[in-house]
């Protein structure tokens, strides 16, 4: 804590003289940092926080959880075999201490499936973003900092990306792709990659044009200036030079682009061209609980509402950071 | 402003030509042969298959192709369907009304809703009412739109039975029952619609009218004595709608998408459901038109846009 009183702190190593001067300036012994700041007004934003709170959960449920479950349970050694355990004694159940999501029409513990699905969710979210901003910085940023004909033929290409339609050229893509993809890169990595490139490949536009606004903005800065006369590459100067001053709205888009990526897959399954049927993506089992509406609500709603919690979650977060980041912004 | 429409509109169409091209290019070089289904007939000789192959042009290179559906195109040819083997343009026809109904209403409640709240929202800013509307509104774009629509379905078709689950289209409306019979089909496919748009439109509303009331020509209105409600309406809001209103344009096309998702749940018989049976389907004719209707949409919603933006804001003209 910064604010912390000094002259009671006693990992403290300044004389008296300049405590009671810093005291009577109202100043802290710790310098305030850029990241310290933001986490301050970060920490303010209440519901930032939950988001935040919720999104470790998540991310810890799915990472570890198997893990405590079979510690719990020693005579499961396979996770993933035990999400696919057919158990016709128990179909269709409601919440139960044993099932806590309850099972499906194989009886099918939907928990566990939710759990190892969950790992698939969060992980395309987070691919395609990584593809979304790594296209979008390097796009934005060439074209703000070179400037001219190559800033001309970039803005051009994002133009024409921004005027294909999303959803259905990534529906088409991912249907006529996906077979040979998978040929080569096998069942599950191959229609991970053509749905992550998909989404990821049709979602950084709005990142480039952020980041070239910064940099035409940056570029006219003394300190490239200065970093010009020191002569400095013009790449190192791009990425290491006026890059981490342009991380603010590149760090809160790439957060929102988590959350659209999480739904675009969803929606993929739910329209039958994501993930095949025996893999528990979250939208899968929301597309294969929907088909029990009436015999068992649950089915599809715990997984909904996990897609629903943990985009509702990134979307605060990114709240959160567009005001600890950028305070001028006011969306 | 002529200059500033000529020029925008010969961005568009290359643009429409471009994005054409390469989705004719990417559906013509996918492995899978749009024939497959006949090819594992084993009644249909070869002959006839290559005849086939003939009679839709497939034996001759895609970039042949492409010429010859864009001429056609022009002159209102859009191809005949693999599976119905009838017209496209008909089967699309057919489509249209459904989805525009669901669509039309939909946008209307949306941006008349959105208006007001985001204009109540950024006044009393930091109010209980702009708290509510803020955290409604996240849910709304964090909620996927198929799973709206199933909780919607849960609820008031399941369990309360107040609308239909499935839609039907033999619908015939020449009775007032048939009508209300519609609106009552209609409504939770066109609720998830709304819930999803008005989210987005009211943060925008909301942040556009809080970029304008800080300005000096509020002042001034409030200076020369302007009642509270005036200076809002109509010298905020006026300002404020013009990023808004091209938001609202911008935003058609995404509508349009959305349906793909509402009228597979609901089963609705519009475009977006052809859409996907087509695909299922291997059916490359209806889905390169349907492609090309959704990117057409897009591009010409983004040039409304500008066009717009450039009427009602003369800066944006010279600049």
């Amino acid at each position: 804590m910064s604010e912390a009183n000094p002259a009671v702190d006693p990992q403290s190593q300044l004389a008296p003289s300049t405590v009671v001067q810093q005291l009577q300036f109202g100043l802290s012994s710790k310098p305030r940092t850029l990241i310290g700041d933001a986490w301050r007004r970060f920490r303010r934003h209440k519901l930032a926080m939950i988001g935040a709170f919720l999104l470790l959960l998540f991310v810890l449920a799915v990472l570890i959880g198997p893990s405590i479950y079979l510690l719990r349970n020693p005579e499961i050694t396979d996770f993933k075999a035990y999400t696919e355990q057919l158990d016709f004694v128990t179909i269709l159940a409601g919440p139960s201490v044993d099932h806590p999501f309850g099972t499906d029409d194989l009886g099918r513990d939907q928990l566990a499936r939710a759990v190892y699905g969950g790992r698939i969710s969060l992980l395309v979210g987070f691919a395609a973003m990584l593809i979304a901003v790594t296209l979008g910085t390097v796009v934005g940023a060439s074209a703000g900092f070179l400037g001219g004909a190559v800033d001309q033929v970039l803005m051009r290409i994002t133009d024409l990306f921004l005027s294909l339609p999303g959803l259905p050229l990534i529906i088409l893509m991912v249907y006529l792709f996906r077979e040979p993809v998978q040929k080569v890169l096998g069942q599950e990595v191959g229609i991970f990659v053509i749905v992550v490139g998909m989404i990821g490949g049709l979602a950084w536009m709005s990142t480039a044009r952020i980041v070239r606004s910064s940099f035409l903005s940056l570029k006219e800065k003394e300190f490239v200036e200065a970093a010009n006369c020191l002569g400095i590459s013009k790449t190192a100067i791009m990425f290491r030079h006026i890059l981490p001053n342009a991380f603010s709205p590149i760090i809160v888009a790439a957060t929102l682009e988590i959350g659209n990526a999480i739904i675009a897959e969803s929606t993929l399954s739910f329209l039958g061209v994501g993930f095949p049927p025996d893999t528990p993506t979250w939208g899968r089992l929301v597309t294969d609980g929907s088909q029990f509406l009436q015999a068992g609500a649950h089915l599809a709603l715990f997984p909904g509402a996990l897609i629903f919690l943990t985009v509702l979650s990134i979307n605060f977060m990114g709240d959160g950071l567009r005001d600890a980041l950028d305070p001028r912004s006011r969306l | 402003m002529t200059q500033y429409i000529v020029r925008r509109v010969l961005i568009a169409i290359p643009t429409m030509l471009v994005i054409s091209f390469v989705v004719f290019a990417i559906l013509a070089l996918a492995p899978g042969d749009p024939l497959a289904q006949f090819a594992l007939n084993p009644a249909i000789p070869q002959e006839v298959r290559q005849r086939i192959r003939e009679s839709f042009g497939l034996d001759k290179p895609w970039p042949v192709r492409y010429v010859k559906w864009l001429t056609n195109l022009t002159r209102g040819d859009w191809g005949m369907s693999f599976s119905t083997k009838g017209p496209v343009i008909d089967l699309v026809w057919q489509r249209i009304p459904q989805t525009l109904q669901v669509v039309g209403i939909a946008y209307l409640i949306a941006v008349s809703l959105a208006i007001p709240i985001g204009v109540i929202s950024a006044v009393k800013q930091y109010s209980i009412f702009d708290q509510i509307a803020t955290f409604f509104s996240f849910i709304g774009f964090s909620v996927p739109s198929f799973f709206t629509g199933l909780t919607l379905m849960l609820v008031f078709a399941i369990n309360l039975k107040w609308f239909p689950i499935v839609y039907s289209s033999t619908l015939n409306l020449n009775s007032w029952s048939a009508i209300v019979e519609q609106l009552r089909q209609m409504f939770l496919p066109v609720m998830v619609l709304v819930v999803q748009q008005t989210a987005a439109l009211t943060r925008f509303m909301r942040a556009s009218m809080l970029d304008n009331l800080p300005l000096d020509y509020v002042r001034t209105a409030r200076a020369k004595g302007l009642a509270d409600r005036a200076v809002v309406i109509r010298h905020v809001l006026v300002n404020s709608l013009i990023p808004v209103i091209t938001l609202i344009a911008l935003g058609v096309p995404t509508i349009f998408a959305g349906a793909i998702i509402t009228e597979n749940l609901f089963r609705v018989n519009g475009l977006g459901q052809l859409l996907i049976t087509s695909i299922n389907n291997s059916d490359t004719p209806v889905v390169m038109a349907l492609t090309f209707i959704f990117a057409f949409l897009t591009v010409i919603f983004n040039l409304i846009a500008d066009i717009m933006y450039g009427v009602l804001d003369p800066r944006v003209r010279y600049g």
